[in-house]
């Protein structure tokens, strides 16, 4: 019973149907606190729409998805960041015109506890809440690396900072569960391995407990406690990521999908 | 009251040698200032068009003069009320339309500010129908208007600059990641849309005041336009570009007067021409700043590297921020 309190995430046979095609296929996961899972498979093989699921931009089709012990099935997309879910998107959606610092405060709702007279007469509290989030904010990016430019533009940012602002911004939640959905997408073997280390260190830093959908092997072998591997909405294998690696149902997956 | 405010005005105005005409002007141009502040912070901070915000008016200017005409209601009172009541249509209008995308609310919008209009054409026991309502108080004196002008403008900055303020920022900037980082679209929306339309029905019960007199058809369509393209000449997600579009556009067809007809031809002029060179409007996405502006002169005289200094300067804003 220990092992169970211990679970941020657990899905359970969660469906989803787009028309005739089964996009996640019972999919069952557990997740226990501090564990790094990663999310593998071949393209079109639902790793997003879990996430979709979890983060309530669908709603499943069957299935429970339970965060923390609670029931968050079909929870909207708002009140699933309250609860402490972070995530990062795939094609990078920061709020590009503004500026790298502000991309971090607008995360900030849940610290900002005044209410609108308060905002309007710049009341001690809106003054004290204002700072705080700042100095999170700038504490946050800091920790990203992108001290140095704070007030330029998010679209200005190359790619990998983007990717990085993004994390910032998810942590400027304080997420139990980060979801990070392909991290290190374009990046080169020397980048990846330095993500491999900013994703353990911030891992570490805030007690997080983080699943990622991953192409590059490399990055999750180094990375991932356990993984789950998917094709065609359905799961696979399990296992950690030598274990994966050896299943042969996952090589014919990989190899088969080329042709 | 209106008495002691009209006399502070007449006080003020002769201090500062300001004929009625010029009175007149001023007065037009804080109501318009206050309905394009409620419309840049809906379509400039939001992105939502709405071109409804004319009903709007008319609901705050009907609101306050049968309030001040029929019930004897302090004028003050009468203006909060309207604006108020104007408000509290648009959250239930917003509450069962901004769950519409785009185009779709931006329909809804235009069919509801015309249904007001036609509304209040019907309504003669209570508004007057076509022939208008007449015999409204005149408390819209020029330093009245001016002192709303500037507490609405006060208000929009700070709410603008507050966490409600980012929430509608995201919005604009990205709706999916805003939700990512728990903010709730929808009540985010609609708190901008009856934001706007406290702010219209301000200013419609300032230009009841002015004018002692509405009628309906001055809440057209045309007047939804105006406040939208008074907002975009501004500048989008600027409230002192939307001051300034204000002003541009009040006076503008002032000074064009002894054109006579031609004047709104020399104004659709100068709307595309704006359009044509500076899309995101005079301000766009920036706020007047006098330290910009020294930067700016500074720049000039150096005449090297500016870049440092801009973005010091930015990041001088961020921090204000």
């Amino acid at each position: 019973m220990s092992e169970e309190k211990n679970l941020v995430l657990e899905m359970i046979n969660v469906e989803k149907h787009f028309g005739g095609v089964h996009a996640i296929d019972d999919f069952s996961v557990k997740i226990e606190k501090g564990q790094i899972h990663g999310l593998i498979g071949p393209n079109g093989a639902g790793k997003t729409t879990i996430f979709n699921n979890i983060t309530g931009i669908y709603k499943p089709d069957a299935g429970k998805i339970l965060f923390d012990g609670k029931d968050i099935t079909g929870t909207p997309p708002h009140k699933v960041a309250q609860l402490g879910i972070g995530r990062t998107f795939q094609n990078i959606r920061l709020f590009s015109n503004l500026s790298v610092l502000d991309n971090v405060i607008i995360a900030s709702n849940l610290d900002a506890t005044y209410n609108m007279p308060q905002a309007i007469f710049h009341s001690k509290k809106y003054k004290d809440r204002e700072k705080f989030v700042q100095e999170k904010a700038m504490e946050l990016i800091r920790i990203v690396g992108l001290q140095d430019r704070v007030a330029e533009r998010a679209n200005s940012l190359p790619y990998g900072h983007q990717r990085k602002l993004e994390i910032a911004r998810a942590l400027a939640l304080d997420p139990k569960l980060l979801l990070l959905d392909e991290p290190a997408a374009g990046m080169n073997a020397e980048e990846s391995m330095e993500l491999v280390e900013f994703v353990k260190e911030i891992r570490d830093q805030f007690h997080i407990t983080i699943l990622m959908i991953e192409h590059h092997m490399d990055v999750v072998t180094n990375l991932c406690d356990y993984c789950t591997v998917l094709n065609f909405g359905k799961t696979i294998a399990v296992g950690t990521p030598a274990e994966v690696k050896s299943n042969p149902d996952v090589i014919t997956a990989y190899l088969g999908g080329a042709d | 009251m209106i008495e002691l405010f009209n006399s502070a005005n007449d006080a003020v105005c002769g201090f500062l040698g300001i004929n009625s005409y010029l009175q007149g002007v001023i007065v037009m141009v804080c109501i318009n200032v206050i309905a394009v502040l409620g419309m840049s912070v809906l379509t400039g901070f939001t992105r939502l068009f709405s071109f409804g915000n004319a009903g709007f008016m008319s609901i705050g200017a009907y609101t306050t003069a049968i309030l001040a005409v029929q019930f004897k209601v302090n004028f003050l009172l009468a203006i909060i009320i309207g604006a108020l009541f104007a408000g509290l249509v648009a959250y239930l209008l917003g509450s069962i339309t901004l769950r519409l995308n785009g185009d779709y609310f931006l329909i809804t919008c235009l069919g509801f500010g015309e249904c007001v209009r036609v509304l209040f054409n019907y309504t003669k026991n209570l508004t007057g129908g076509s022939a208008g309502y007449p015999g409204i108080p005149p408390y819209s004196s020029m330093l009245f208007s001016v002192i709303c002008a500037v507490i609405a403008f006060f208000v929009a900055w700070r709410f603008i600059h507050s966490k409600y303020g980012r929430n509608l920022t995201s919005i604009r900037e990205n709706a999916m990641a805003a939700e990512a980082v728990g903010v709730n679209a929808y009540r985010t929306k609609r708190m901008s849309f009856t934001f706007s339309a406290i702010y219209a029905g301000w200013a419609g019960a300032l230009y009841g005041g002015y004018l002692m007199y509405i009628v309906p058809s001055s809440f057209n369509l045309a007047k939804s336009c105006e406040l939208i393209t008074t907002t975009v000449i501004g500048g989008l997600g600027s409230l002192t570009g939307s001051v300034l579009g204000a002003i541009i556009v009040t006076v503008l067809p002032e000074v064009f007067r002894a054109l006579a007809n031609y004047r709104m031809l020399l104004y659709g002029i100068a709307v595309v021409m704006i359009i044509m060179f500076k899309p995101s409007g005079l301000y766009g996405y920036k706020e007047f700043s006098i330290k910009r502006i020294i930067a700016f002169f500074r720049n000039l005289g150096k005449k090297k590297a500016p870049q440092p200094v801009a973005a010091s300067e930015q990041g001088e804003e961020a921090e204000k921020k």
